[in-house]
């Protein structure tokens, strides 16, 4: 089949753009309401760790407004919403774990009402105070976790540190941070026929939610249906945490025979859930006289809060990308996820990736400090060997090879384009003569494996409809949250059918017609749900072939679809809709399923060995920064970035999701920062501080650099056979504005005459960066 | 004073509310209400943007510029009072274009064809902000730079696209043929809700908003009713009802005073009205001293500026408003008034504690006057975690005047974020009073400093870090102002270090 008019491969608006513009793209607040809709709100622990000897529930009932109070001991079945392990209570029972976990809902007549009557928790909520854990590294010292430490080992790396040549050992830490999606968590819950619900949910997993729903109801999934259109933003923080909401919509639904909405202003949605784990790092590398790492040991301790949640997976990956770029021959990598009174964290975009990666980063950027090279020099001297490699240097310490190794060829590109080396030289006569203001320049790669480590969730179904006019409708079980998938799944849809990209139409997320999906997460939306698409619309396309073939007498093989039009051997050519109202009088099915699941997958959790990753995705960064050392505060000059997106299907929404990534990225490692009330036995020790966009900082766009270059890479391809070949662009690029912390740590440096190693941590706020100068001047 | 519903422009005609409570916000009337929902709500309190809309008024004499007769500015819907629209025009993203009939406004199609939107959630907002640029652009043909793009919309957050394609979307934006609001029916509504007369707003769900439209009139309202709780902007107050959830039974609004909005030279001294516009007020004062233009910038956004007042910042006394600590350096009074009398106040004066200032009861803030023939050299610094929007962990507003004989002849330093008020430092000015302006005294004035100030450790930073942030800031002071080889603000803020060439 060959197109004159592209599909894929090139750029198109987002799907929805049209009415992004106009306001008039419904998000889940934004859906009709139906007469007699009640609005719910949550009362909230308002303490960090105690025993809960009850809510004076007749208190909030006589409040104005209010119709019910709804406690743990009104969940008809479990109370549970816990994705992996099930220790995460929808509503507190028995003991309350941080402050900010819901205790009890206030079903009201209106919003306000509801969040009046809620407010009132800390005089109706009666608690005997606990001891609180409110720091990973006390909970470590404790040894509390919510799961048992996991260990990645590779030869001997005690006996590869005590050899070498040199030898390092450090601590490091990087801040968490929170989704600041737009828009916030919501659920709409509406009571069907025969214990039937509909919860509309703003979601990244419609399936979990059902199933959750489900279970918190007593009744079987097919009794729950979950939909979601469009999330505004999602980041990972919709994957397991909209379950609270969307149960307890649910839960008051069901229990006054109403539809129910419960929408969590900013502040209650910071304090309820949870967001990317804080990391502690302790490590010790030995290493030669250029800097080639001999062998590493890491122990990481993430803030897993108060349950497992996704704390799990999301420490495995950690581990799998300590080695981001890089050949570590004799590695032992050790996790703990630490218990602690805050919120549950969760997933956000990188899942654990980037906390893993920057770690190497970190020990290499000190490596060279030491060796007074060009941290470039060092980081690219211990980049994997080639893919055909013999030696073993192109093999993770999990034991996966890596198949299509370019982060050689596209760093030597981005060290052209963006002229790393005259740009360093300019630099050093700056930092010369400038008094206060010095710069700093920093380039770092990216390796990022794509599929979910766990195989099973590996899998994805579409279903595709062609109606008697030629539109077509397509429904997946991946979410839109504003990456895109829509659009590129339309594409996929639109190029298989050889039909304009305006005859495909895209609709909500909905558990009633795909079932059992799996999360849109770990940046595969596109891989698997693409290929879902494609199989479904293959297979229409195929039947409708041979129809053709049989209806004209032709080879099945001449019959062609292309721009709307379908070429029928050399007998005749027709529009797409005039076949397809044939195919329909010949009683040919016109729509069909469809489903994919990756190949070659496997993961075994003990050793921690295996392929869990179908391919990986590479990337690189330069960004040149300049800092004020009398404040700490700094400004980013330039970034350039260049990115591997396979083939990319749509260029344009890959560049965004590249340059969003980025300055999501950057705010991650440098303003935004989470700040907890201190364990000091106020009433409010545990309180996050930062629970509004007031207190917690997000960039904005005078934070987007006056010269930001991205580009995708030139021969981008993909050994594996992904969908049209392209490459996963939701998560890798996360870590590009690794460049951007090592910039200003560059710049600190060079405040010191380049004579100390900086002791920066992320996230590198003004103080943070103005304690690392006093550091390395006081010396 | 006339009982009677709240009248306002909306989507071409005049509509009437008498339902609502005094403190419901434009946005719940918007999204709960009136079922438009274009409008987001993201935070609930002025700081993400995608609440913005467009407010239009009749010109109020406070130097803003005028769009075809009508002052058009931003405003964050979710602080705002519906009752504070009373005679204005409220444009929504649904006013701008698209739907049925309408095609895209060319802000809309630029932001399409740029990419500007990917969840889309706070698009409504990015497309407001860059529209009322876009109205005062085109109205006199112009069109911002880049830069200007950027600091027009530093009170939207985006989460998904890092900015780049809507600066893009807003240059692209004037590529199209212009499309101009048409304003003469706006105006001419306007013109006909226009009335001298005090506005009371007493709804049957309870609660009352008066809203007096002259200066005597709104002092004689303050002096019957003491308790009535002041209401210039909302921007602060909007967040005691969103959040905290408090009642305001009785509300005195000054915003619909022309006469308080003035901002004008005169007899020496420039008089910023005290229900002049945060935006109006910086823009006048960053004329008169350029160097004061990045703490302009960056105090609050876009929309908090236009509707805070800068006599709210000063009045509410937070010990981080920005307004405070630079006025304090200029040397500003206060003009108060309580009835007919009319007393005079030097600002460094006014705030005896924590949110408390020597306000009588009765009494209230007419104008801050700030002299504006000063031979001192002014400089303002602000240090926060972000350029834009952000809450002050030092704000500094720093003069100094230094004789002929190169001595220090006097110097006013206004620091905030380091005790429970905005207040001077005495002590440290007093060490360099007398003295050449040269290191030894710049290490004299730190040391001084050191034992003026005891502030707090909090999420914006450690009491040890402020301490020395403000001391380094002296530094900074010294090292642009000493006689002897100034450095320029290029050598000593990363917010004017020159913009590398693309390579």
């Amino acid at each position: 089949m060959k197109n004159r008019q592209q599909r894929v491969g090139v750029s198109r608006p987002h799907e929805s753009a049209h009415l992004h513009v106009t306001g008039s793209a419904p998000f889940t607040d934004d859906l009709p309401e139906l007469a007699g809709t009640v609005h719910l709100a949550l009362g909230l622990s308002p303490v960090a760790h105690g025993r809960l000897l009850g809510v004076d529930v007749e208190a909030v009932r006589a409040l104005p407004g209010v119709l019910a109070v709804l406690t743990a001991a009104d969940i008809p079945g479990a109370n549970d919403c816990g994705p992996v392990i099930h220790d995460d209570p929808i509503l507190a029972d028995g003991v309350v774990h941080y402050l900010g976990q819901p205790v009890f809902a206030v079903v009201a007549t209106t919003r306000e009402l509801a969040r009046r009557a809620a407010a009132r928790a800390r005089e109706v909520v009666r608690v005997e105070p606990l001891p609180a854990l409110l720091t990973p590294l006390e909970a470590h010292a404790a040894g509390r976790y919510v799961l048992p430490p996991m260990h990645l080992v590779r030869g001997d790396a005690r006996a590869a540190i005590e050899t070498a040549p040199r030898r390092l050992s450090g601590t490091f830490e990087v801040g968490g941070q929170e989704q600041f999606y737009l828009e916030g968590h919501i659920a709409y819950a509406v009571p069907r026929e025969d214990d039937g619900m509909l919860v509309q949910c703003s979601t990244q997993h419609p399936s979990e939610m059902q199933h959750t729903v489900a279970h918190c109801l007593g009744v079987a999934s097919h009794r729950v249906q979950v939909e979601c259109r469009r999330m505004g933003g999602g980041f990972g923080g919709k994957e397991s945490q909209s379950a609270v909401f969307a149960c307890i919509a649910a839960l008051a639904a069901r229990k006054l025979r109403r539809p129910a909405k419960l929408r969590v202003d900013r502040d209650d949605d910071f304090l309820v859930t949870g967001r990317r784990h804080c990391f502690h790092y302790e490590y010790e590398v030995g290493y030669d006289d250029d800097g080639r790492v001999l062998g590493a040991e890491l122990t990481m301790v993430s803030r897993a809060g108060y349950s497992a949640d996704l704390s799990g997976p999301v420490m495995t990956r950690a581990m799998c990308h300590f080695d981001n770029a890089y050949w570590l021959p004799d590695v032992a990598i050790h996790g703990y996820s630490a218990r602690t009174n805050t919120q549950s964290n969760t997933a956000f975009r990188g899942f654990g990736g980037p906390q893993g990666a920057i770690a190497i980063e970190n020990i290499l950027d000190t490596i060279a400090r030491r060796l007074g090279r060009d941290a470039l020099d060092v980081r690219r001297l211990n980049f994997y060997g080639p893919s055909d490699a013999t030696d073993g240097r192109n093999v993770t310490p999990y034991g996966q090879p890596i198949p299509d190794n370019i982060i050689e060829p596209l760093t030597r590109e981005l060290e052209a384009v963006s002229d790393y080396r005259r740009r360093r030289e300019e630099i050093a006569a700056y930092n010369a003569t400038s008094p206060v203001l010095k710069r700093g320049l920093a380039l770092t790669p990216v390796k990022f494996g794509i599929s979910f480590n766990l195989v099973h969730l590996n899998q994805a179904g579409a279903l595709v409809h062609v109606y008697t006019d030629g539109s077509v409708l397509v429904n997946h079980g991946g979410t839109e949250m504003g990456q895109g998938l829509n659009t590129k799944v339309a594409q996929v849809v639109a190029h298989e059918l050889g039909v304009d990209f305006e005859a495909v139409r895209v609709t909500a997320t909905d558990t009633a017609k795909v079932a059992n999906t799996s999360a849109t997460a770990a940046s595969t939306g596109s891989d698997l749900n693409g290929k879902a698409a494609e199989d479904a619309a293959r297979q229409i396309r195929l039947r409708l072939a041979a129809f053709a073939a049989e209806r004209y007498g032709v080879a099945a093989s001449d019959v062609r679809f292309a721009d709307g039009r379908v070429t029928v051997g050399a007998v005749k050519t027709m529009a797409f809709r005039e076949l397809v109202g044939e195919a329909y009088m010949g009683r040919v099915q016109l729509w069909s399923d469809g489903f994919y699941a990756t190949p070659g997958l496997s993961w075994d959790r003990e050793t921690m060995q295996g392929r869990p990753f179908f391919y990986f995705a590479y990337g690189a960064a330069v960004s040149e920064v300049v800092v004020d050392t009398l404040t700490g505060e700094w400004r980013l000059l330039a970034a350039h970035v260049i990115h591997d997106a396979g083939r990319s299907l749509n260029p344009a929404i890959d560049i965004g999701q590249i340059e969003g990534a980025f300055i999501q990225g950057m705010g991650w490692l440098t303003t935004e920062e989470l700040v907890w009330h201190p364990n000091d036995g106020s009433s409010r020790a545990g309180l996050l501080l930062t629970h509004a966009p007031s207190t917690y900082k997000i960039p904005t766009a005078n934070d987007c650099p006056p010269v930001f270059d991205v580009r995708l890479w030139k021969d981008g391809d993909n050994v594996s056979d992904t969908i049209h070949r392209s490459k996963a662009t939701g998560e890798p690029p996360l870590l590009l504005p690794f460049a951007v912390f090592y910039a200003i740590r560059d710049a600190i440096s060079a405040a010191g005459g380049h004579r100390v190693d900086p002791p920066l941590t992320a996230p590198a706020t003004s103080e943070a960066i103005l304690r690392a100068l006093e550091a390395v001047t006081s010396s | 004073m006339s009982n009677r519903p709240i009248r306002f422009y909306f989507r071409g005609a005049v509509v009437e509310v008498d339902d609502v409570a005094t403190t419901r916000t434009v946005l719940d009337w918007l999204r709960e209400d009136a079922r438009c929902t274009g409008t987001k709500e993201g935070c609930n309190e002025g700081d993400c943007g995608a609440c913005t809309v467009v407010v239009g008024e009749l010109p109020a004499g406070d130097g803003r510029e005028v769009v075809g007769g009508l002052k058009l500015t931003t405003a964050n819907a979710c602080i705002q009072y519906l009752p504070m629209l009373d005679g204005k025009a409220l444009f929504t993203v649904e006013d701008v274009g698209g739907g049925v009939e309408r095609p895209l406004h060319p802000v809309q199609r630029a932001m399409v064809d740029c990419h500007g939107s990917q969840c889309g959630f706070c698009t409504p907002g990015f497309v407001m902000s860059l529209w009322a640029t876009y109205q005062h652009h085109v109205a006199r043909g112009a069109r911002p730079s880049r830069q200007a793009l950027a600091d027009a919309l530093s009170g939207n957050l985006c989460r998904c696209t890092g900015y780049r394609p809507i600066l893009d979307a807003g240059e692209r934006m004037f590529d199209a043929p212009a499309a101009a609001l048409d304003t003469g029916p706006v105006v001419a509504a306007l013109e006909g809700l226009r009335s001298e007369e005090t506005f009371r707003y007493a709804p049957a769900c309870g609660g009352e908003l008066v809203a007096p439209r002259t200066l005597e009139a709104l002092a004689a309202e303050r002096l019957a009713r003491p308790d009535a709780r002041l209401l210039a902007g909302c921007t602060d107050i909007g967040l005691w009802t969103n959040k905290q959830l408090r009642d305001l039974p009785a509300l005195l609004y000054v915003g619909a005073v022309d006469a308080l909005k003035r901002v004008e030279a005169r007899d020496g001294v420039l008089s910023i009205g005290a229900g002049a516009s945060l935006e109006a007020a910086w823009r006048a004062l960053a004329a008169r001293w350029p160097a004061l233009t990045e703490v302009w910038l960056r105090f609050a956004g876009v929309p908090v500026r236009n509707a805070g007042t800068m006599g709210g910042n000063v009045a509410n006394g937070s010990p981080i408003g920005d307004s405070a600590p630079v006025l304090m350096a200029l040397d500003a009074d206060l003009v108060l008034r309580r009835g007919d009398r009319v007393r005079r106040l030097p600002l460094a004066d006014f705030y005896t504690g924590y949110m408390q200032n020597r306000l009588e009861p009765g009494e209230l803030l007419q104008a801050i006057e700030v002299p504006l023939e000063s031979a001192a050299q002014v400089r303002a610094y602000k240090i926060s975690k972000r350029f834009d929007c952000d809450i002050s962990a030092v704000c500094a507003g720093l003069a100094i005047e230094i004789g002929d004989d190169g001595r220090v002849r006097a110097a006013r330093f206004g620091l905030g974020g380091l005790a429970a008020v905005v207040k001077r430092a005495y002590a440290t000015e007093a060490a360099v009073v007398g003295r050449p302006w040269d290191e030894a005294t710049l290490l004299s004035a730190q040391q001084a400093f050191a034992g003026e100030f005891a502030p707090l450790t909090d999420v914006r930073g450690s009491a040890a870090w402020r301490l020395q942030v403000a001391r380094n800031l002296l530094r900074r002071f010294w090292l642009e102002t000493r006689p002897d080889a100034p450095l320029g603000a290029a050598d000593v803020s990363v917010w004017a270090a020159r913009e590398p060439e693309a390579p």
